[in-house]
């Protein structure tokens, strides 16, 4: 069996990827990790953590906030952990097909005190489209005159840009803006262990001995959900980060999808653009991660499944890895149809 | 009627129900963009991985099929009706205590009948919490007697007949933790009979299966019987113990229906449990336990492992009795093999355990109860000195 919490050397390493190597957090000896399931499993038990015991005792009613859109998932994990109040907040324009800063500020601005909200630390899910530093500054700054808590979701840390830290460039921001913050973290897609479900929660706080008792009550909870976590892909993961070798070589493989995926969304674009599809599509290269936010309505959405076989979310999100230089045009004139014989 | 008539068929999931939808696609064209999952330029996943048969793609929400498959026939036997007609539920859990979770969390959503979960007393530490933390409310039954240390049958049985109808119960299906103490196949089937009398929803927690007599057949008795005299169990099963693989997690959790129709949508609401738990559960473990059940030789192998194992713990036990006796011991120490399984109550009180810790290093819990799997032949003879001495 491994530690309730996880294997060590894992732990450690994964936080250290999320905060980097020179993090005030880490020097002060102020950070936890959790090694959980997945992205989803981070979430859990930081959802079920914060109902017992963010603000008070019983957290049933302290409102959480998701984005319109987000991952489906988000609003079903805080839901199974008790919280009665899940509320929405604005992110993306549809109209503009980008990020609605004003509508997102107004809602923390209204936003109750202390209130949890669920943050995408990049590569927004589904809609590929992130703040701007400048608009995280913004952010920053209102969550910490309103006493907001920031939940971060980390699933695609260096699969975004291609750059580990700067993917991690909003967490790193908040934490040295003295927050005390979760980070759920995912090890699914930038190290393809899907299926090992290797993740981890990354806790920062004002300092050692408050990040103990939180570990100590992380504990009871993991106990009894599923007692300790497997130990195939963590191993594989604390191997690759503590090599500096192996590390290396695995950096280079996440830019090495990044930049396929990147290359992908150029060439959809360019097709698209060619073949004089309807609406306008700079938005494909825009958008950043594995997922586009193409606008397709459910309609179109369901012409693409039901007549040309491609499976896609009935949002109109697409994962972008799944295009490949020999499947593009059908791809791209499969949208065109769609756009042009559906309204 | 069934506990579960009332089960509505659950929708797929908005994400991974996609991929489901494609799998079954037959076009030869078709494309999977749903899913977040990373494809190389030939849309594969495979290139990267060195063993082409495999991938590391997430495995469904309800585990890997031709383990969860395997894991219900261990259980129930190839023989048993239940298995044979469809008419169960089984999904990968996260060995034991993620499959007890998963449905205790079953029965917070879906058993409305009653909120009381019913231990025996005393019962492994972490069932409480499991339960309690599923929203549900904890109760118990007489079960060891310390006097005897052995089943207090008839408390048993007493407590059990009052049991509110329609209340939850669970069994230990066999190497009861941490008492060792089973009861007898005639025992089993008067509890059975009043269990079914009072109506009450039985939960099995199984394991130790092979790991406690060192056949599994034999310790799947209980189940099987209940099963056959017509009550549809939970059961959570664990391969921690029995297969050595602690770590990995291998587990799985098991609803007997009244027909296949039912335990899809029983199934459904499962996967709605499990996505906001953990997704999809991890493959490594039940991969490994998968290729052991489902392969004659190494079955074959397995179970004669398996008996290696069970057969040591008995010996050991044996060894300590006579061991007792051999340093002139006069006291009753038939319950050590009476007992079976991975743990022994010794009846050692509190003193004669800080005794044994103090002057001996002998570590035990405070109750006297032993994990014989730490006895060996090289210092059985020390334990036995040990005990004597603070007990003579």
């Amino acid at each position: 069996y491994l530690p309730i919490l996880g294997l060590p050397e894992f732990r450690a390493n994964a936080s250290r990827i999320a905060l980097g190597d020179d993090s005030p957090a880490i020097k002060e000896n102020r950070i936890g990790s959790v090694q959980s399931l997945g992205g989803t499993g981070a979430l859990r038990i930081g959802a079920e953590f914060l109902r017992r015991w963010y603000n008070g005792n019983n957290n049933t009613a302290t409102p959480v906030y998701i984005s319109t859109p987000s991952w489906e998932n988000h609003n079903s994990v805080f839901v199974d952990a008790g919280f009665k109040d899940i509320r929405t907040y604005h992110y993306w324009d549809a109209a503009k097909r980008g990020l609605d800063l004003q509508g997102l500020l107004d809602d923390m601005e209204k936003a109750p005190e202390f209130s949890i909200f669920i943050l995408h630390a990049c590569a927004h899910n589904p809609t590929g489209t992130d703040p701007t530093p400048d608009q995280w500054k913004q952010i920053a700054a209102v969550m910490k005159r309103r006493f907001l808590f920031p939940f971060f979701d980390s699933a695609y840390q260096g699969f975004a840009s291609g750059s580990l830290d700067k993917d991690a460039w909003a967490v790193r921001y908040f934490v040295s803006e003295g927050f005390e913050l979760f980070c759920a973290q995912s090890f699914s897609k930038n190290f393809g262990l899907y299926n090992e479900r290797v993740g981890n929660l990354t806790v920062v706080g004002k300092d050692a001995d408050n990040v103990q008792r939180v570990l100590s009550q992380m504990e009871k909870i993991v106990r009894t959900t599923w007692s300790n976590p497997p130990s195939q892909g963590a191993r594989i993961v604390a191997t690759t980060l503590s090599s500096p070798q192996l590390f290396a070589e695995w950096k280079d493989n996440v830019k090495t999808m990044a930049d396929r995926v990147l290359l992908m969304r150029s060439e959809l674009r360019s097709r698209l653009e060619s073949l004089g599809t309807p609406g306008t599509w700079n938005h494909i290269t825009e958008q950043i991660g594995m997922f586009s936010f193409t606008g397709l309505n459910p309609k179109q959405v369901e012409y693409m499944i039901k007549e040309k076989h491609i499976y896609l979310m009935a949002s109109g999100r697409i994962n972008m890895c799944g295009l490949t230089t020999k499947n593009l045009d059908y791809v791209a004139k499969s949208i065109h149809e769609a756009v042009t014989k559906i309204q | 009627s069934s506990w579960w008539s009332h089960v509505e068929m659950g929708p797929p999931d908005p994400i991974l129900g996609v991929t489901e939808a494609f799998k079954r696609d037959t076009n030869s064209k078709k494309m999977n963009l749903g899913v977040g999952a990373y494809r190389d330029d030939n849309g594969k996943a495979e290139a990267m991985i060195a063993d082409k048969k495999m991938d590391k793609e997430y495995l469904p929400i309800a585990g890997l099929a031709d383990f969860t498959r395997a894991s219900a026939e261990l259980a129930l036997g190839e023989n048993s009706e239940a298995f044979k007609s469809g008419r169960y539920v089984t999904v990968q859990g996260i060995s034991g205590t993620g499959s007890l979770r998963v449905g205790a969390n079953f029965l917070q959503r879906f058993f409305k009948s009653s909120r009381d979960v019913y231990l025996p007393k005393p019962s492994w530490g972490n069932h409480t919490p499991i339960f309690r933390d599923a929203g549900l409310q904890l109760q118990a039954y007489r079960y060891y007697d310390p006097k005897t240390c052995s089943l207090d049958f008839s408390g048993a049985m007493d407590d059990v007949s009052k049991i509110p109808e329609k209340s939850i119960i669970l069994l230990h299906a066999c190497a009861h933790n941490p008492t060792g103490v089973d009861p007898r196949q005639e025992q089993w089937k008067e509890l059975a009979s009043v269990v079914k009398k009072r109506n009450l929803l039985v939960y099995f927690d199984m394991a130790y299966q092979g790991f406690a007599s060192g056949d599994i057949n034999r310790d799947a008795w209980a189940v099987r019987y209940f099963i056959e005299q017509g009550i549809n169990v939970l059961l959570s099963q664990s391969y921690a113990k029995n297969m050595g693989l602690y770590g990995e997690r291998a587990g799985a959790f098991t609803v007997i229906c009244s027909d296949a129709e039912e335990a899809k949508r029983v199934e459904s609401q499962l996967k709605i449990l499990i996505r906001p738990m953990y997704s999809n559960p991890p493959l490594n473990g039940a991969r490994i336990a998968s290729l052991i059940l489902n392969t004659p030789d190494l079955r074959k192998e397995w179970l004669t492992e398996v008996k290696g194992m069970a057969d040591r713990i008995i010996s050991m036990r044996t060894q300590l009795v006579s061991n007792l006796k051999k340093e002139g011991s006069s006291h009753n120490w038939q319950h050590i093999t009476d007992q079976i399984g991975m743990f022994c109550f010794t009846g050692l009180k509190p003193e004669q355990v800080e005794r044994l810790t103090k002057e001996f290093s002998i570590y035990m819990t405070k109750d006297g109860r032993i994990s014989v799997a730490g006895v060996t032949s090289g210092n059985v003879g020390y334990l036995a000195h040990a005990i004597h001495q603070v007990t003579k």
